[in-house]
Order: structure tokens, then C-alpha cells, then sequence
């Protein structure tokens, strides 16, 4: 623990440039709250289009002054601008898109991660809300995008690890994390178990793993995170 | 086929005690604000309110829920984000005055489109292995986990338009669509407030988001001045 305050590995932008980089030319994108949020910063120039689960295609960026419309929102209810072929529907429509696999890369936070895709970001159980909380569109989404991505924290606040053997908070969903990309390393999860492709500059695999509950199995190529 | 009623307060009139009520809106885009205030107004308890969220963004739910007025709430997001500035109806729930059902997003406008389809119930992936999934049946489809999920068919809805003709065909601006469509179609009577009532024939047939059929009545409002944001509720309601 003593070493926490100075393992910082990269910032939260560099996370989501470095998820910008894994994500292909024509995909479509939902990105989440949080750092999931920041991969918009980094797709300018980029053939991409981002679903928001509101119900809109081709959500630009945050609207400011005379761009605001007040009808013209994402889901966390910030002003977005539209940009060319943007479309809008019903939010029936865009949950078809989320749960009927038309996501190609959803981008994600998380609270909790487990070695087999399992992932919990929906409730805090010493929140005091009990079984009821905020699931949104995350489970719907977590079930049918094609490729599910988590950005977070390596570690919470109180310097436990995030990746664990078994999720202890409720689950959004099982089975269906394919990358964790943090601020110390991008892991893969396989069947075989959490395979580790990437660590921060200056991080070693054996701090990685310090701060991750379940072995990881360290790549042959593991490379340092490059953006 | 004239639907249109003289105000907001006529046209929630006869809404007694203990309907259930689908309100539309995404936090503060969309929601059916003037009706929502009428319902206050005309006082009606014991009600069931079905909302993404309430009294986040939508701020007109809490005359309700401050009123006594609300019995039953059933969500997708129902609470502030931050558990540290709950809404009046976490506080009521807190003290078990009111009860809550909470739906994934894709859940909980399914069991409305179900409900308008005249379905009585779907299988979804959606909350398999989860929280959702507790006493619920499920089935293998396929290979595939499914969970039972019952449809929902409200008594009434509230629904803010942009654009709408005396025969209730509706159309939505951007973002403010949202739950609206589904829920008009579910609902016994569906209620539109509209920023614009124009007579027969003046919009585009092609344009229209939901067809008068889905709809009883409607009421002209003006265009709100509304704030983005839900952090923090405005200071007049």
C-alpha cells in the first residue's frame, strides 16, 4: 500500500486515447459516463459513428452558447451538437440497437471487474440504496454490444483492487468484459484467464499484478502503452 | 376528429385516484411539464408513476411526489446520481412511504411497447445473472438465457410533442422523442401536450413520429424555457 501514492501510471485522457486507438474506422460506439466520455475527445478525423442511448446517431460534441438545444441532449444529460447523417428515434429503437448486438464497441466504467468478463458498475452496496439504484440502458448494453470495453482506475479510492476473482457487487452483467483498459495496463480476458498486453511507462508486470487480485498471465509481446 | 382540449387542467381532469401514469421524457428533455403540473393541481393520489427517472431533470414529479401523490414508482434511473443528494422520493422510499420497481432501460420500454402491441410478455438476455433476474422465470432460447419480462399498459400518458394536428398526429424534436412513442401507444389514454397544434393536413404525413390513433387527446402549451442539467433542481417550479 505504501507504494500507492506513486504508482500513477497514465492520466484518464491518455486511458481514452489509447481506446480510441484499439476501436476501428466504421464502427459504431456507445460510449458511458466517466472516461468512457473522454474517447469522444479523441475521435476527430476518425470514421466513427457514437449512438446515443437517448436516441440519436452521429452525437457530436458538447454543444456550448448559441449550439445549445434544449431538445438536443445525450444521456447524462449534457448538450450535444449533431454532426452530418445524424439521425434520431425513439428510445425503443436505440435499445434495439444496444441489446440487438448493433454496438460494435460499447466503452464502459466499471466498479468492479472480474477475471471471467464479469463486471458490477451499477451499485455501490454501501450506498445505502439497497437492490433499487440507477441501471439505465448499462445492462442492456452490456448484453449486446459486439465488443465491451471497460475504462476505469486500476484501484479504488481506498487502494483496493478493482480487478478481482469474483465481482462482490451486484453485476451488471456476466461474461462479457473483453478488454480492461486502466491507468497502469491493458488486459485482455480470455478463457484461459486475464492475459496482460500492456503496462503504463515506468509500470512493471510485478506491480500490475500487486495491485490485481487474480494472476495475470503476462504476454509474450507485453509492450508498454503506447498513444 | 377534433382531440384538442382548452388547457392542461381539462385535459387531466378526470384522472381519479390510484391510475397508473406513463410519463415521457429523458431527465429534463422531453417531459411532459405543463400536464405534470395540472396533475398536481387536480390532486389525484395513490398514483403509479412510470418514468426513467423522477424527480431528476424531470422536476415536476416532485409536486407530485411532495404532495403525497405518488404511491408506486416504476424506473429505469430513479435516482440523483450522487447518493449523497437524494430526490424526494428517495427520501420517501428511504422511509417506506412509497415502493419502487426498477426495470433495465431496454426492459422497462419493452414492457410498454409489449403492452401497446397487445403482448403479454417478452424473453430478454438483458439482467441474466443479475439483481433482475431474482424470482424471475427464464428459459434457454437457442442456446441463449433469457429472462421472463411481463408487458405494462398505463391507465393515462403524458406526452410533450413539437408538433402536432388536431387529430393527435404527432411529431417529436430530436432528443425529446425518447420514451414518448412508446408510451403513448401503451397507454388507455394518451395525453399530448404540444408546442405547436396545427389543423389536418399541415405536416408532412411522411414526417409523423406517432399516429393520431395512439392518441386522446391534446393541448396546446407554449415552448418551456428549459435548463440542461441534473444536478441541481431550478428554484421555481
Amino acid at each position: 500500500m505504501s507504494k500507492l501514492g506513486e504508482i500513477k501510471g497514465i492520466t484518464r485522457e491518455l486511458i481514452a486515447l489509447r481506446i480510441a486507438q484499439e476501436i476501428p474506422d466504421g464502427s459504431y460506439v456507445n460510449l458511458g459516463i466517466g472516461i468512457p466520455t473522454l474517447v469522444s475527445n479523441w475521435i476527430e478525423g476518425r470514421d466513427m459513428i457514437l449512438q446515443a442511448e437517448i436516441g440519436m446517431l452521429n452525437c457530436g460534441p458538447i454543444a456550448e452558447g448559441n449550439d445549445v438545444d434544449q431538445d438536443c441532449i445525450n444521456a447524462s444529460c449534457q448538450p450535444v451538437t449533431e454532426v452530418p447523417g445524424a439521425c434520431y428515434f425513439s428510445d425503443c429503437e436505440s435499445m434495439i440497437m444496444l441489446r440487438g448486438g448493433f454496438i460494435d464497441y460499447a466503452v464502459l466504467g466499471a466498479l468492479q471487474v472480474a477475471e471471467n468478463g464479469d463486471f458490477a458498475g451499477w451499485n455501490i452496496p454501501s450506498s445505502g440504496r439497497g437492490k433499487i439504484g440507477n441501471i439505465g440502458g448499462s445492462m442492456d448494453l452490456a448484453v449486446g454490444a459486439k465488443n465491451l470495453y471497460i475504462a476505469m482506475e486500476h484501484i479504488n479510492n481506498t487502494g483496493e483492487p478493482k480487478i478481482l476473482k469474483r465481482c462482490s457487487y451486484p453485476l451488471t452483467a456476466r461474461g462479457v468484459v473483453k478488454k480492461i483498459f486502466t491507468n497502469l495496463a491493458v488486459i485482455e480476458v480470455t478463457p484461459e484467464g486475464l492475459v496482460l498486453r500492456e503496462v503504463a511507462p515506468g509500470i512493471s508486470a510485478e506491480e500490475v499484478q500487486s495491485l490485481t487480485e487474480p494472476g495475470l498471465i503476462i504476454a509474450r509481446d507485453l509492450k508498454e502503452i503506447s498513444v | 376528429m377534433d382531440k384538442t382540449f382548452p388547457n392542461p387542467e381539462a385535459a387531466v381532469a378526470d384522472i381519479p385516484d390510484g391510475a397508473s401514469i406513463a410519463f415521457g421524457g429523458f431527465f429534463t428533455c422531453g417531459s411532459p411539464i405543463y400536464l405534470t403540473r395540472a396533475l398536481a393541481g387536480q390532486g389525484a393520489r395513490n398514483l403509479t408513476v412510470i418514468s426513467q427517472t423522477i424527480g431528476v431533470g424531470n422536476w415536476e414529479l416532485n409536486l407530485l411526489v411532495n404532495n403525497r401523490q405518488v404511491k408506486h414508482a416504476i424506473c429505469n434511473y430513479p435516482f440523483a446520481r450522487s447518493a449523497s443528494k437524494s430526490s424526494p422520493f428517495e427520501k420517501q422510499l428511504h422511509n417506506d412511504e412509497v415502493t419502487c420497481d426498477v426495470y433495465p432501460m431496454g426492459t422497462f420500454i419493452e414492457k410498454l411497447r409489449a403492452g401497446a402491441a397487445g403482448l403479454g410478455a417478452f424473453y430478454t438476455p438483458t439482467g441474466v445473472g443479475t439483481i433482475v433476474a431474482e424470482g424471475k422465470e427464464t428459459r434457454i432460447i437457442n442456446g441463449k438465457e433469457y429472462l421472463l419480462e411481463f408487458a405494462l399498459k398505463p391507465d393515462y400518458a403524458f406526452i410533450h410533442a413539437w408538433k402536432t394536428d388536431k387529430h393527435g398526429n404527432v411529431i417529436f424534436h430530436k432528443t425529446a422523442q425518447n420514451y414518448n412513442p412508446e408510451m403513448a401507444k401503451s397507454a388507455n389514454i394518451t395525453i399530448v401536450e404540444s408546442e405547436n397544434l396545427v389543423e389536418p393536413g399541415e405536416l408532412d404525413p411522411n414526417a409523423i413520429h406517432l399516429p393520431g390513433i395512439f392518441v386522446e387527446r391534446v393541448v396546446k402549451v407554449a415552448r418551456p424555457r428549459i435548463q440542461i442539467g441534473i444536478e441541481t433542481a431550478p428554484e421555481e417550479l
